[in-house]
């Protein structure tokens, strides 16, 4: 694994008494891609609101490229490079799909023409024809590219991207797939959160499995896939 | 883009030029009379939608704001003998100043919460108003106006010109957010806020940006009406029918663009203005209430949203 790019340092968050995560420790390395799977509950969205702000951690720190980001709001780290896909999209309705592309490029600093970077965005993704359509309709694929591409048009380093497959078929699955292959290849890291096993194990260079907050498994997909602790959490005893 | 600003443009000079000629045309000083409402209208309906329509937080409280401005004005002249813009342009800043507070206070909370905090800062202005023997309390205050200067042939066109003027800004500043980047970002707010600040959107500070100009915009507003009605007291400064109006006029006009709050406070306030002389004061707020549950029921989008839906059809 090259440098981390993400680091996390026993970051915890509570809701009350109940412990949703944590702590828990975990590098991202430049250019990598990262599964985590886990059982509802398990806490995988929870780490994500944490490392993008929508949450502050009781405890720990979220290093980005070695600078300490615990205590940045969450568009300053979106600015710094983390961007997110939401599990439920959520489109900025009211504006056409090349405007919603507009919103992370007015915030975020991206060299050269802010149109044309929308348009080449919007033609990777395969939304090109789609540009000036309102955003509220576009079916489920679409607007699952939307949400990828809103999230990748801001250059980040790093793309979370939470449950973007949910839902959708297996060639959909594969087109989701490729665009997101193909963002890692330009060198951008790449977390997925998953639960369809096949996606994120084809997918992934290493996975991560959470239970009740905690990681309990890290390895190579197969690794993972014969893992004991992995196999209990999923299946039972 | 470039060539709706040129017409946009155009039509500001054409109404200002308006506003400044009419009075010379128009014999009739009661057309100035109730075109002074209306046109207070467009600007409070226009202010209230920078914050209410944009970024989707219903405003209660811009009666609180109007009354500021009332009251800050009549204050500053009586008492300064401050010329008629200084006292709009220091209501605006004040307006601003409210709103900012307000917004620091209210805009953790979203929705019917958010409301009901706005319509509390009505209750408290006027409630501190009230106190206040200096602005005359419950009794109100008297202010005799400054002469209209000699290019306005009295004090009922003075006061309409004044207000073409402070509608007219007030559009072309409600326009200006809403096709920058302000807007955009308001609008991403509106939409989804979590979405909106995982995009790099500073979320809190463009709501506090929102609620500056709103409120500005709402206060200027009330700013002349001193000058307008010679009295004011506590009761129809802060009167809920402002904040009423100020809400429905958005809604029926549509809430998206700055043509909606424009189009609905023409309507509206005209018809208000002409059921007032012709049927009853009383019964025009009844007016409101029907056209606005007619709107929410058939038309949630507004008016300009129902020609926006015609002209898609008919470019298929």
């Amino acid at each position: 694994m090259t440098e981390a790019v993400l680091s996390l340092k026993g970051v915890e968050k509570r809701f009350g008494s109940f412990r949703a995560l944590g702590p828990v420790d975990l590098d991202v390395g430049a250019g990598e891609r990262l599964g985590i799977i886990g059982p509802n509950g398990s806490g995988k969205t929870t780490l994500i609101n944490c490392i993008t702000g929508v949450y502050r951690p009781d405890s720990g720190s979220v290093f980005f490229e070695g600078r300490d980001i615990s205590h940045l709001q969450a568009h300053k780290r979106a600015r710094m490079g983390i961007a997110r896909s939401f599990q439920i999209p959520r489109p900025f309705i009211g504006m056409t799909v090349f405007e919603n592309l507009l919103v992370p490029l007015d915030y975020c600093h991206v060299e050269g023409s802010r149109h044309e970077r929308a348009r080449a965005v919007l033609a990777s993704v395969g939304l090109s024809g789609r540009s000036s359509d309102p955003s509220e309709k576009l079916t489920q694929l679409e607007l699952r590219k939307l949400e990828l591409a809103r999230a990748l048009v801001g250059n980040p380093k790093v793309l979370i991207a939470d449950e973007a497959m949910a839902g959708l078929s297996e060639e959909e699955i594969d087109e989701v797939l490729a665009i997101l292959l193909a963002l890692n290849r330009s060198g951008v890291a790449v977390i997925m959160i998953e639960h369809i096993m096949h996606a994120v194990m084809r997918f992934s260079e290493r996975v991560v499995c959470f239970e009740t907050g905690r990681l309990i498994a890290a390895g190579t997909s197969s690794e993972i896939a014969e893992n004991p602790l992995v196999q209990k959490v999923y299946f039972g005893e | 883009m470039r060539k709706n600003s040129l017409v946009f443009l155009a039509g500001i000079v054409i109404v200002l030029a308006l506003g400044f000629l009419m009075p010379w045309l128009l014999r009739n000083p009661f057309y100035f009379f109730a075109g002074y409402v209306v046109l207070q209208y467009v600007t409070i309906a226009t202010g209230w939608n920078i914050l209410g329509g944009y970024a989707g937080y219903i405003n209660f409280g811009a009666a609180g704001f109007f009354g500021a401005g009332v009251y800050l004005s009549a204050f500053l002249f009586t008492s300064f003998g401050l010329p008629l813009p200084l006292c709009i342009l220091a209501a605006a800043i004040v307006g601003a100043i409210l709103g900012v507070l307000m917004g620091y206070l209210t805009l953790r909370i979203q929705g019917v919460y958010f409301a009901i905090a706005t319509l509390g800062l009505v209750v408290v202005l006027e409630t501190i108003v009230h106190n206040i023997s200096g602005l005359g309390g419950a009794s109100g205050m008297a202010v005799y106006g400054p002469r209209p200067p000699a290019w306005s042939p009295g004090p009922s066109q003075y006061n309409f010109t004044v207000m073409v003027v402070i509608a007219v800004v007030s559009v072309a500043l409600a326009r200006w957010v809403e096709i920058s980047w302000i807007g955009r970002g308001l609008r991403a707010v509106r939409a989804s806020e979590d979405a909106a600040e995982c995009s790099g959107v500073p979320t809190l500070r463009l709501k506090l940006v929102a609620c500056a100009l709103s409120g500005a915009v709402l206060a200027a507003a009330g700013a002349p009406y001193p000058f307008y009605t010679s009295f004011v007291e506590p009761v129809t400064a802060f009167s809920l029918i402002i904040g009423l109006n100020a809400i429905a006029m958005p809604l029926i006009g549509g809430t998206r663009t700055w043509v909606g709050p424009v189009i609905g406070a023409l309507l509206l306030a005209s018809v208000q203005q002409i059921a007032t002389v012709t049927i009853s004061s009383e019964l025009n707020i009844l007016f409101v209430g029907a056209v606005l549950i007619a709107f929410v029921a058939f038309a949630p989008g507004g008016i300009s949203d129902l020609f926006g839906r015609k002209k898609g059809r008919a470019r298929l």
